[in-house]
């Protein structure tokens, strides 16, 4: 056997986290030069699940790049999707149902709870609880199941069409989410007393990777990290879009920046998505789920089209820009994470390496989504 | 200092309201479904792969327009017909006759745009999610053959 590699005073070694690291959820490879147990500079490398999804919209009609956009963020597909047919319609001047916008707000919705869901069991795994991952799952699956009964698909959901939806809703799927609405007001109030009350979990996050509002502006980043960094925005209300100006609700903002500060935004914001699906299926109204006056053959005018919208993970905008043919001549994808991730390299020099991997936990990082 | 003791009383506090929620869950019903020996059944429109639909005759009824197969966005619906000469009222007609009707379900990603672009409601979605296999020929699915098999 070797002798160990001594290391000189002040000397620094390079480790490798990835790409295929359970802590990393996904392909993503970060490169650290440690000083001992501190980072001293990290740098992420991406590109290990490339796809080329920004070329495939361009040599695939729109109706054909569908499916592309519910994978990318597979958590939380359906707000992409939402996405793209707005930015779609808007440009082709088709008009939506109301009924359709409705179902897709409250799908919307549904699916924001599910990723949220599956974050919050994740990242407490990450710290070392297990139970909550199981419970989080529990109220996961009677999501899936309702959005599997309306979309066909529990997970990459291709639901959302020009003009309106795929397929309608059936009072079983009203019935359950009215059904589901207390019952998940229920679980959330056993996750704060489970994590959020818990001693070890508050000293472990509060002031742990804090973000400070400049830097979210310096790195583009959105959603739950820039909202806990005090950074009131989100697009549901800044740039309202669908029918989400006809709803009452709140933008949970914390202002420590802090790991905890952005758990409490994403726990707030079940909150508020409960809030939107009770209101829209109260609202509910009836009528076509589908557009009268469709082109079957989608064709938009010469022209540069932009839609944001705010998914699980931050604001997700699409730009199209259009040459009057079937498919787009240039389309670019905006996503969050990418945008998110980026903070990462400069937030954690001088940290702990077991803090920087929790620290990214609070990011919500899906790598499909970074690398698309 | 007063801050140190409240903190153990507090921590010890929350650590055994957590212990009591773990501990009524404990009680709860078990909602895991067994899998291999249990199964659930299949909402109605859960997209498994797709399926040629027969009509009164046990035929397809497909026309062999081939409108799913321009639709689809990765090109796995492959088709082939035949032109098969039958006579009516005393004239002879020619028809397209669907002689092949490959499914690579290898690269389907289960848009359903094929079942949406099709005018005669000749393909639905099957129900089939037990689908696992160490070779990619069994995904290549013969659907004409699996018609044959489900009329027998």
């Amino acid at each position: 056997m070797s002798a160990p590699i001594q290391l000189q005073p002040g000397e620094t070694f390079i480790l490798n986290v990835g790409p295929q690291h359970p802590a990393t959820h996904g392909v993503l490879r970060v490169k650290m030069e440690m000083d001992g147990e501190y980072i001293v500079k990290a740098e992420t490398v991406l590109g290990y699940v490339h796809r080329m999804h920004e070329k495939m919209g361009e040599n695939r009609t729109y109706a054909q790049y569908l499916p592309n956009l519910s994978r990318l963020d597979y958590l939380g597909a359906l707000g992409y999707t939402h996405g793209h047919v707005l930015v779609i319609e808007r440009a082709a001047g088709i008009e939506v149902p109301e009924r359709a916008e409705y179902i897709r707000a409250i799908t919307v919705e549904l699916n924001r709870l599910a990723s949220h869901l599956f974050w919050f069991g994740c990242y407490v795994m990450d710290l070392g609880g297990f139970s909550p991952l199981m419970y989080a799952l529990e109220d996961r699956e009677y999501i899936l199941d309702m959005l599997e009964a309306v979309t066909g698909a529990r997970l990459t959901y291709c639901y959302y069409r020009f003009g309106g939806l795929y397929n309608d809703v059936d009072d079983d799927f009203i019935e359950a989410a009215k059904r589901f609405i207390p019952r998940m007001r229920k679980s959330l109030k056993k996750y704060a007393a489970l994590v959020t009350g818990n001693i070890i979990f508050q000293k472990r996050l509060e002031g742990m990777g804090p973000i400070s509002a400049e830097m979210c502006r310096k790195y583009g980043a959105t959603g739950a990290v820039a909202r806990g960094s005090g950074i009131n925005f989100d697009v549901r209300k800044n740039e309202p879009y669908s029918v989400y100006p006809e709803f009452d609700f709140d933008i949970p903002v914390y202002h420590e920046g802090d790991s905890m500060a952005r758990y409490k935004v994403r726990m707030d914001e079940m909150e508020q998505s409960l809030r939107i699906i009770e209101q829209g299926l109260a609202k509910l109204p009836g009528g076509p789920i589908m557009a009268e006056k469709k082109p079957k053959n989608i064709k938009l005018p010469v022209g540069d089209f932009y839609q944001a919208v705010e998914t699980a993970r931050g604001s997700f905008g699409i730009r199209i820009v259009s040459d009057g043919d079937k498919n787009a001549y240039r389309l670019k994808l905006r996503s969050p994470t990418y945008s998110n991730m980026h903070l990462f390299d400069e937030a954690c020099e001088g940290m702990m390496i077991m803090d920087a991997l929790a620290f990214m936990g609070s990011l919500d990082l899906v790598i499909p989504e970074i690398d698309r | 200092m007063g801050g140190y003791f409240s903190d153990i009383l507090n921590g010890s506090k929350s650590l055994l309201i957590g212990m009591g929620i773990t501990f009524r869950e404990f009680f709860k019903p078990v909602v895991t479904v067994q899998y291999p020996y249990q199964t659930i059944k299949m909402s109605a429109r859960f997209r498994g792969h797709i399926e040629l639909i027969a009509d009164e005759e046990g035929k397809p009824k497909c026309v062999v327009c081939g409108m799913c197969e321009r639709a689809c966005p990765s090109g796995c619906i492959s088709l082939g017909s035949i032109s098969v000469e039958t006579e009516v009222d005393g004239k002879v007609k020619k028809k397209k006759v669907l002689s092949k009707y490959d499914l690579d379900f290898t690269k389907c990603s289960l848009c359903g745009q094929c079942v949406e672009n099709c005018n005669f409601g000749a393909i639905e979605f099957s129900k089939e999610y037990n689908l696992a296999s160490r070779n990619k020929e069994d995904f290549h699915f013969n659907l004409l053959k699996r018609l044959e098999e489900r009329n027998v």
